[in-house]
């Protein structure tokens, strides 16, 4: 249509233009004049970014690519509540959620990137695409790190409240033992993760309790819901040899050693709710392969050619 | 929580106060809808300070505030309107004085 091919009325502000913008009072170093803030922290100022001696540079890039692309997966399936969320608030509540991660992914697709270049995929040459952008959409389904968990299709709200409250429980005692990494990175990474994730814990467990202790059917929903995530969730508190590896070194954290903890704050949870621990077997992998191999559901494949369709179709592009 | 009758009947309205970082007072953003109090603090955090604006927030059920009515405008605030002499304007304010 023609109307958008007119001339805006205002201008896009252009930062190089010799007049200025009206967002360069935004930008100077007095803000004092802000009633509300515009100082945003860099979670890595200051931090040392050379990797620790004696740490295996491959080791620590697959080390933070299965941390990242947890948070990565889990982060689009939370957007894909975009504009479908029962309420505007929780609309922007899971929003919140999935930028959170975003910002984790993305930290952690750059160290694992910084730490062996090798992991990056290869574009044209000359493409101005950063290395942790290369990770997140230029990989296919069976290089992706992430535990299955994440990447089983979403179901209703009460499928995301118990997921949301599984990964960030789990999560959050990963990333509260992983504050003290031997990597200054992932250390920085962690702390500010853990903030975080405190949060989504403490959202999706509120959201547990008044689904679980509300009416007849938003209990039978979370108990579907959390009967159908359960085989999945043991992965998450797996030890992989990769985990192993990085707890050895000092650099990571073992999930397995989390595993007793996380299930005291899950019971909790639980035993308030009025909801009974599913008995349900854990999903095998495939010839002892899971997530964490990149053996991944379908689900997966359909995900990433929906995420990474717009980067894919333009290499050179500048976002 | 209300009982099952159809669609669901509209949460309460909330009208919120964030105090940002520099602020010396909270003041009011907007408005949202929830379940209770506890929901409505977590929603405005979520809606309202995602700028990074706030370091503490206020929510109050919009039907707990008494407001002045539009019809009482003329005695409530036109007496006030030629007492130019209780405005601090007759005399300079020293510069490093804030928030005048």
């Amino acid at each position: 249509m023609n109307e958008f091919h007119q001339t805006p009325s205002h201008s896009a502000p252009d930062p190089s233009h010799e007049d200025g913008s009206v967002y360069d009072g935004l930008l100077g170093t007095d803000s004092s004049q802000w009633a509300f803030g515009t100082d945003f922290e860099d979670p890595l100022a200051g931090v040392d970014t050379t990797v620790p001696d004696g740490v295996d540079h491959r080791m620590l890039a697959a080390y933070c690519l299965a941390l990242a692309d947890d948070a990565l997966v889990f982060s689009h399936r939370l957007s894909e509540w975009c504009s479908n969320a029962p309420d505007l608030e929780e609309d922007i509540a899971l929003a919140n959620i999935a930028l959170d991660l975003l910002g984790q992914a993305r930290l952690l697709l750059a160290r694992a990137a910084a730490a062996d270049p090798d992991v990056v995929p290869v574009l044209p040459e000359g493409s101005p695409v950063p290395a942790e952008d290369a990770l997140a959409f230029f990989r296919e389904a069976d290089e992706f790190r992430n535990v299955r968990f994440v990447e089983v299709p979403n179901g209703d709200f009460a499928h995301t409240v118990a997921r949301v409250l599984l990964f960030a429980t789990a999560r959050l005692a990963v990333l509260d033992r992983l504050t003290g990494s031997r990597d200054a990175v992932l250390a920085a990474v962690a702390a500010k993760g853990v903030k975080e994730l405190t949060y989504h814990r403490d959202y999706a467990g509120r959201w547990f309790l008044t689904l679980a202790r509300g009416t007849e059917e938003s209990r039978r929903r979370l108990v579907a819901a959390l009967d159908q995530l359960w085989p999945l969730y043991p992965e998450m508190l797996a030890t992989h040899p990769v985990e192993a590896a990085a707890a050895e070194a000092g650099v990571g954290v073992d999930p397995a050693t989390v595993a007793a903890e996380t299930d005291v704050v899950l019971e909790q949870v639980l035993a308030m709710s009025g909801v009974d621990r599913p008995q349900r077997a854990s999903l095998a992998g495939v010839d002892g392969r899971t997530g964490r191999d990149g053996l991944h559901t379908e689900a997966l494949s359909r995900m990433l050619a929906e995420m990474q369709v717009v980067a894919r179709a333009h290499p050179m592009g500048q976002w | 929580m209300t009982e099952n009758q159809g669609p669901r009947d509209e949460w309460p309205l909330y009208e919120v106060f964030v105090r940002g970082k520099r602020g010396l007072n909270h003041v009011h953003v907007g408005s949202l809808h929830a379940a209770d109090d506890e929901m409505a603090v977590r929603h405005a955090r979520d809606v309202y300070t995602r700028r990074n604006e706030g370091v503490s927030i206020w929510v109050v059920r919009a039907d707990a505030i008494t407001a002045s009515s539009p019809d009482e405008k003329d005695p409530l605030f036109a007496p006030n309107g030629d007492k130019v002499y209780r405005h601090p304007t007759f005399y300079a304010i020293p510069a490093n004085v804030p928030h005048m």
